[in-house]
């Protein structure tokens, strides 16, 4: 897609920003890359949608802070492909003097940005992808994984789900670095909270086509059918469940849900299901008031990667206003050392290993007839704190984790 | 009730699943077999025109409110026109060449059709809702038979058939092949050649563009359908033997029920079991199985 | 042609490429060099030997994915992590030959893209390929253990090295008494058989030759990139490989070369702009290329350079 360039530049105000900040800016100007998919199974979810938010944050911060120096943001659409956006993240990093890359949906992408980021020594923020091995064997110090990964959801939904009485699981599962994640994720909670998984079977990613495959889910007689996968791949096997009179004899567990999904499925078909998200639009007064502000300009409610782009994109140019420099390691310690507080998160803290701790929550999807409003949804069951959202740092298998 | 150690329930719902793809597989492979029977052409192009024939499906519905069934007449008779135009604007300057060049410019026109509907719909398909007469499934207590996917078997067969007996059994039929042996000779007795050919690549194509509509329901509309799909059904036609109708049509149905069953009991292998056994089909019987070497 | 005059040319290419990374980004010229490498490997078996193969993608990313786990799990020096590559791949062509050259044409060409197709999906199963999340992370090491290639400049030299000496090679070989015979394949296969030669044998090896140059190519790109992922072993590559050939000229010596630089420039710059229409684009210029410009952009000139000399 479009590398849009704009220049968001500012007048720089009289008297307030030094030249001194300037000159530890390596040429003057910050520039945010914004690397998604634009056109498939995750466009929804990420996409457009994390461009708009990622200009808010610009746009807002430049506002109120009247920085001494320019913002530029560029996107590129790295259609789920590693090498894409590996490539991409190289060119941006060596010709395009691009200081930090975000969103990066697909679990794929993160990582082979993350290394491409760690060997020119600047910053990824991960906004998209899912994987726990962002933050454990894969971790680097110039990484953080800002809005959810694969343990938060499986903490979440999976634990609720088998609470309720489903014990028995089996999973579909996209085949790649996420599904992987968020199958083994999910596979130990159930097993913890007293459940049983039967077996699981994988789909090509990006499947189009899951009647094979969730014949065989039928088949093992499972409660459950855990959906351990994402986008379009996830609203497809719930419309062919339905096709083939597998729900509601069985019932699905979308482990990874964005409210795009319930948008596009509708509520007749995702009522009281359960899902984790690290954001919901009309929490409070504070989100709904982004997030209308978000619904102008993009036309549909925000997810939570959206949300995690404004937060985090508008943490690192606070970091970087207040070193005065866009140094890697200098704002990265920066960003560590400070708490995150905002719409998105409160007193959210970056840890080691790079992951961004905040309380995420488990929703379940409304009746028809309970939705009041447009977007109107959920319900807000459990607010997860932060200390036990997320994978505690006893268990880390990162190296940055000092044991 | 267990067969080989699989409750019956999921072999008959793979089975029929395995009939679904064979009869998607036969459809176009038979559409492939006509085309190359009488043109000489590999036409690349064809899993282009499926989707294109799922895409002008959706958007008759989407924005014309056509439904199903009048799409089901009127969308393969569309995308026939287009390939008659493409045969004549394209195809027709080819015949006196090496046959190589027909193939590279179907795959050229393949890369711009798929190129144009994934720049302006993205790729991550979108929904087409099965007709409200055949949503729906059957329960035969040993296994769910959903309607539609009946249906799409019962119609494929028909139009497979009913294409052979045309070709086979028919007059116009005797015209056509008679036009592929010896093209100087059939239009020296009058029968107008160039326009049999050029209906011939049309109803070839309008073919993939029914399958198309048939497709709609059941796989996501999305601009890569084609390509996914294409290649296999290439193998197919190796292994049937191109310019056989009656092989392609066999060998399809036969190959979509093989896959379906490695599905089962070997499900790594499903994706790799056509091309396998078009392997072994080439080191044992070269020119195909129901092939006659031209 | 005159020998003087692409002697010459050769000659100021060489420098210009010498010079290219002060004034290019090293990245892209290594892309352009490596399926520069890659489309003369192919145009061996199409324009010197008349056979259309449609699944050259297969020793690209055979090659790509051996050099990838060799370098990077197994640890080998860099040099034998490109033999291992290419090797691979010569082995897989040897497998691919024997079994397409039992038919010809458009039999030949559909089967070589079944059967890389088949080992795109054994790629997607197989767990050391990293299946979609491709293998990332591939060290470049140390050229025999002294010249440190994670330095770009150093890695363009040794690439710039590769792909010179590859297409010497394959100059070579198109000029000796086996590309002769090649040549005549493609000419009057069934005069050659005539004469006494085991015509399948030549075919044979020139298969092999041009899946190794290729697997070359796919072993030195992991090193540029280091990664190697599926996008390498999918048809798309087999039908991009193909216009190169097309577009530059095949049958000529230069023109996949400049065939490549072509087409890997222009999605570099296009992508970003027209996204999905890029495929358009490629698409287009087949139809235009099949339709009007068969000799390609190396044939025209040619033609029009014996037109010149000739009046």
């Amino acid at each position: 897609m479009k590398a849009k360039r704009i220049v968001l530049a500012v007048a720089a105000t009289l008297g307030l920003s030094t030249g001194l900040a300037q000159a530890q800016i390596s040429d003057s100007v910050v520039r945010v890359g914004v690397l998604t998919d634009m056109g498939g199974a995750y466009s929804d979810l990420s996409g457009a949608g994390s461009v708009i938010a990622a200009k808010m944050a610009v746009e807002d911060f430049q506002a109120r802070e009247k920085p001494g120096f320019a913002i530029e943001v560029v996107s590129a659409d790295h259609q789920n492909k590693g090498d894409i956006s590996s490539n991409k993240a190289r060119e941006w990093f060596d010709r395009d003097k691009v200081d930090v890359v975000t969103d990066l949906v697909t679990t794929s992408t993160a990582l082979a940005v993350m290394k491409v980021a760690k060997e020119k020594n600047r910053i990824a923020l991960v906004n998209g992808a899912a994987s726990t091995r962002i933050t454990n064997e894969d971790c680097n110090d110039v990484t953080v994984h800002w809005t959810y990964d694969t343990y938060a959801l499986a903490n979440g939904t999976a634990k609720a789900v088998v609470k309720q009485g489903g014990k028995s699981w089996y999973f579909l599962t996209a085949d790649y670095a996420f599904g992987h994640s968020l199958e083994k994720d999910a596979s130990d909670v159930v097993i913890a909270n007293g459940g049983k998984v039967l077996g699981a079977v994988r789909h090509p990613f990006p499947g189009t086509d899951f009647s094979s495959f969730l014949l065989k889910a039928q088949a093992s007689g499972a409660q459950v059918i855990g959906l351990a996968n994402a986008g379009t791949d996830t609203t497809n096997s719930i419309k062919q469940a339905a096709e083939f009179g597998i729900t509601p004899k069985q019932s699905l567990a979308g482990l990874l849900m964005f409210i795009t999904d319930i948008h596009s499925l509708g509520l007749k078909n995702t009522q009281t299901m359960y899902l984790t998200e690290g954001f919901y639009w009309d929490l409070n007064d504070e989100t709904r008031a982004w997030s209308k502000r978000f619904f102008e300009r993009a036309k549909k409610m925000p997810t939570m990667v959206q949300a995690g782009q404004y937060s985090s994109i508008a943490h690192y140019l606070k970091a970087v206003k207040a070193t005065g420099s866009d140094d890697t390691q200098k704002v990265m310690a920066w960003m560590k050392k400070t708490p995150v507080n905002d719409f998105f998160a409160k007193n959210g803290t970056i840890r080691d290993d790079g992951r961004m701790v905040h309380d995420t929550y488990l929703l379940q999807v409304k009746k028809p007839e309970e939705s009041k409003y447009p977007w109107d949804y959920y319900h807000v069951r459990q607010t997860i704190p932060a200390a036990e959202a997320f994978q505690p740092l006893a268990l880390s298998k990162c190296s940055l984790v000092k044991k | 009730m267990e067969i080989f150690g699989v409750p019956l329930p999921a072999l008959m719902g793979q089975l029929m699943l395995g009939l679904v793809s064979g009869s998607f597989y036969a459809i176009l492979s038979l559409g492939l077999a006509v085309i190359f029977g009488m043109l000489n052409i590999i036409n690349f192009a064809h899993g282009a025109l499926y989707m294109m024939g799922a895409f002008f499906a959706w958007m008759a519905l989407t924005y014309l409110g056509i439904g199903y069934w009048w799409s089901l007449v009127l969308v393969p008779a569309v995308v026939g026109v287009v390939g008659i135009v493409i045969e004549r604007t394209m195809l027709q300057w080819l015949y006196k060449l090496d046959h190589l060049y027909g193939l590279l410019l179907t795959f050229g026109l393949a890369l711009i059709i798929e190129g144009l509907f994934r720049s302006e719909y993205g790729v991550s398909g979108l929904p087409y809702t099965i007709p409200d007469e055949l949503t729906g499934a059957l329960d035969l207590g040993f296994m769910f038979l959903p309607k539609y996917r009946l249906w799409v078997i019962a119609i494929s067969l028909f139009v497979c058939f009913a294409t052979w007996f045309v070709i086979e059994k028919t007059q116009l039929g005797a015209y056509l092949r008679a036009a592929t042996e010896n093209p100087k000779l059939t239009q020296a007795f009058g029968i107008n050649v160039p326009l049999m050919v050029m209906l011939t690549y049309g109803f070839g194509v309008a073919l993939a563009g029914f399958a198309g509509v048939l497709a709609a329901p059941i796989f996501q509309v999305s601009p890569l359908m084609g390509s996914n799909l294409i290649i296999a059904v290439f193998a197919v036609v190796v292994i049937g033997g191109m310019g056989s109708i009656l092989g392609s049509i066999v060998t399809g149905l036969g190959l979509g029920i093989i896959e379906g069953l490695t599905k089962v009991f070997y499900a790594e292998a499903s994706s790799t079991v056509v091309f396998i056994i078009m392997a072994i089909v080439l080191l044992i019987r070269p020119a195909g199985l129901f092939g006659k070497e031209k | 042609m005159n020998g003087r005059l692409s002697l010459i040319g050769y000659a100021a290419l060489l420098a210009a490429l010498l010079a290219a990374p002060l004034f290019l980004y090293p990245v892209l010229v290594m892309k352009v060099l490596c399926f520069a490498l890659f489309a003369c490997a192919f145009n061996l078996l199409l324009g010197y030997t008349g056979l259309l193969s449609f699944g050259h993608a297969a020793f690209l990313g055979t090659a790509a994915y051996v050099t990838g786990h060799v370098l990077k799990e197994w640890g080998w020096p860099t040099e034998l992590g490109l033999l291992a590559g290419t090797l691979a791949a010569a082995a897989l062509g040897w497998l691919f030959g024997a079994l397409a050259i039992r038919r010809q044409g458009i039999y030949f060409a559909m089967v070589t893209l079944a059967l890389a197709q088949m080992v795109y999906f054994l790629f997607i199963q197989a767990p050391f390929t990293g299946g979609e999340d491709g293998l990332q992370g591939v060290p470049r090491g140390h050229l025999f253990g002294v010249v440190d290639l994670a330095d770009d400049i150093n890695l363009y030299y040794l690439v710039l090295a590769i792909c010179v000496g590859a297409f010497w090679l394959i100059h070579r070989t198109i000029n000796s008494p086996f590309g002769q015979i090649l040549k005549a394949i493609r000419e009057n296969e069934a005069r050659v058989v005539s004469l006494g030669y085991d015509v399948a044998k030549y075919k044979l090896l020139a298969f092999v030759l041009s899946a190794a140059l290729a697997g070359l190519a796919g072993a030195t790109k992991t090193l540029v990139f280091k990664f190697a992922t599926l996008t390498d072993a999918h048809w798309h590559a087999s039908g991009e490989v193909v216009l190169m050939t097309l577009l530059g000229g095949m049958g000529t010596i230069f023109g996949p070369v400049v065939g490549a630089s072509v087409i890997v420039t222009l999605q570099n710059e296009l992508a970003d702009k027209v996204g999905s229409l890029v495929t358009v684009i490629m698409g287009a210029i087949f139809v235009i290329c099949v339709l009007a410009f068969r000799r390609g952009i190396v044939g025209e000139a040619i033609a029009l350079y014996r037109r010149m000399v000739w009046r």
